[in-house]
């Protein structure tokens, strides 16, 4: 764990693609161990926002701190979970595998992984609930045991921060929430960040302490009690949203 | 049948022969290379590649004959140029149908004006079609083994990175690994094999040997030693069985080596597909891109 700053820093940030300005005004700070929703409609930069995190594209203009550091690729202080997370050919690959590719992708020349490796590589299978299964090969497994190995293959090396995209597309309700509660859980017992993309905040709400928001060519970030206004949604999601207050949390729904 | 009647009683002398301890070299080479390279082939699902990169390497072949210089530069220059196209282009666009499939037409049909021009007979190019294992000469025997001993030695140097740009290429980009240099890498190695393979088996046959062991070796396993060696040991058992069995019967080792494979691959296709049922059939495969 990196301790140094805080989990994001922008200020001022803009970033192109193509010449085309996709977001600006970029000013916020979110403070290390958050765990933050990145939410927007289609196309208006979300997964863009991750790759500037990612250090693959760099900022336009403006000045933006990851973990107290520019961002630069290959940093073993984020994990990432790209979206659709499926490995480039399911049968080839056991569950075990790709989280040791986690671990020790990037080691060139012919050095065989150690005992202590393959203990780290098991270790980050039973936090995710995944062991049972990891000598499957991935395309034996469900949507949802895919995901917690791809989760697996981003805490391996543990990181400071775990960046996931749309984790929960193609989910049913039922692993949707399972791999909340495990982003949750992961959260609080390695005290990490968690930014996650996702469509709809609902199934994540009990458990976010903010939200960037991408909207109108602008990022924004705000205090959970702050994203969840009727106002704000209504705007975000361009229909008309109400939400409603139960004992479990707030619950948010379109078209009223 | 015209096949057992041409049995040779005095197979066992012919086997002794120099060309046939030629033969067994040069198979050996290129069935461990297949093993190699096939087990990357089939994890990033460059199946189709190898298949278009062998047909893009029969002009080049016969081009060579006609132009006067080895068939091994004629080849290799071709499908390190296709390679190089493909790797730069990246993997769709190498797999756009039309596109791809009217260049492998070209090919095919300069391959056979070169062969023509070349000899005026039909050797060159039923050569370079399906291979002629027996006439490889002994100074072919030292460009395999420099061929050989680069793709090990750069395998070595470059497996768990290659691994992950192939199998996780989006992570592995944001991890640092360079994914689209190690793409382009792959492809000249798959260059290199090829450019032997082509004379072993052929262009028509090659996919058979290069990528039909690998598939087999993920059949019985998925551990990635394994499956190496698994696919290696199959791919050699194809080669000497086949060769044997070409003396034996005076018969083109292609037909026989490409026989044993493919008999290899149905057998472990049967005995491993009721097992794989039980295990995927209640998980429900999702997301399994198909390896054929």
């Amino acid at each position: 764990m990196s301790g140094a700053g805080p989990l994001l820093h922008l200020h001022d940030v803009s970033v192109a693609l193509g010449g085309r300005t996709i977001w600006s005004d970029a000013t916020f700070e979110i403070p290390m161990g958050a765990m933050v929703a990145i939410i927007g409609p289609n196309g208006s930069g979300k997964t863009t926002l991750l790759q500037l995190l990612l250090g693959l594209i760099p900022a336009d203009s403006g000045s933006l701190e990851v973990l107290g550091a520019t961002p630069r690729r290959g940093s073993s202080q984020i994990g990432y979970v790209p979206q659709n997370y499926t490995a480039a050919n399911g049968e080839a690959l056991r569950a075990r595998d790709l989280v040791m590719l986690g671990l020790a992708g990037r080691r060139w020349g012919l050095r065989p992984t150690s005992p202590a490796d393959r203990a780290r590589v098991d270790d980050a299978l039973r936090a995710v609930d995944a062991f049972e299964f990891s000598d499957r090969r991935m395309s034996e497994l469900s949507g949802g045991q895919q995901q917690r190995v791809a989760i697996a293959q981003a805490l391996v090396s543990d990181p400071a921060v775990l960046v996931l995209d749309e984790p929960l597309a193609n989910l049913d309700l039922r692993n949707q929430r399972e791999i909340v509660a495990l982003l949750a859980d992961l959260r609080a017992s390695r005290a990490i960040g968690v930014l996650v993309v996702v469509h709809d905040l609902n199934p994540l709400l009990s458990v976010l302490t903010g939200a960037i928001y991408l909207l109108d060519g602008h990022a924004h970030y705000a205090g959970v009690d702050a994203v969840v206004s009727e106002e704000l949604l209504t705007h975000l999601y361009g229909t008309r949203v109400r939400v409603v207050r139960t004992a479990q949390g707030d619950l948010f729904t379109r078209g009223g | 049948m015209s096949v057992l009647a041409a049995f040779q009683p005095d197979w066992l002398t012919v086997l002794q022969a120099g060309f046939m301890r030629n033969a067994f070299i040069a198979g050996s080479i290129v069935a461990l290379a297949s093993g190699l390279i096939g087990y990357f082939v089939i994890v990033r699902g460059s199946a189709f590649a190898t298949h278009a990169l062998a047909h893009i390497g029969f002009p080049g072949a016969t081009g060579a004959v006609l132009v006067g210089a080895p068939i091994t530069a004629g080849l290799l220059v071709f499908t390190l140029g296709g390679a190089l196209a493909i790797g730069v282009l990246g993997k769709r666009a190498a797999e756009r149908e039309v596109a791809t499939g009217t260049v492998l037409a070209f090919a095919t049909g300069l391959g056979i004006l070169f062969g023509t021009l070349a000899t005026r007979s039909a050797n060159t190019v039923t050569n370079v079609l399906f291979g002629n294992l027996l006439a490889i000469a002994p100074d072919q025997l030292v460009v395999f083994g420099a061929f050989m001993l680069v793709l090990v030695v750069v395998l070595a140097a470059v497996y768990r990175p290659l691994l992950f740009a192939s199998a996780d290429p989006q992570v592995a980009e944001a991890k640092g690994v360079p994914v689209r240099a190690l793409g382009v890498l792959f492809m000249v190695l798959l260059a290199l094999v090829i450019t032997m393979a082509v004379q072993v088996v052929g262009t028509l046959l090659l996919f058979g040997l290069v990528v039909t062991p690998a598939a087999t070796a993920f059949m019985v396993t998925a551990r990635p030693g394994a499956v190496l060696a698994v696919g290696s040991v199959v791919s050699l058992l194809s080669v000497w069985i086949g060769l044997v069995l070409s003396v034996m019967f005076n018969l083109p080792p292609s037909f026989f080596i490409i026989s044993v494979a493919t008999f290899a691959w149905l057998v472990t296709w049967g005995l491993t597909r009721r097992g794989r049922r039980g295990v995927s059939g209640s998980a429900g495969a999702a997301g399994a891109a198909a390896t054929h």
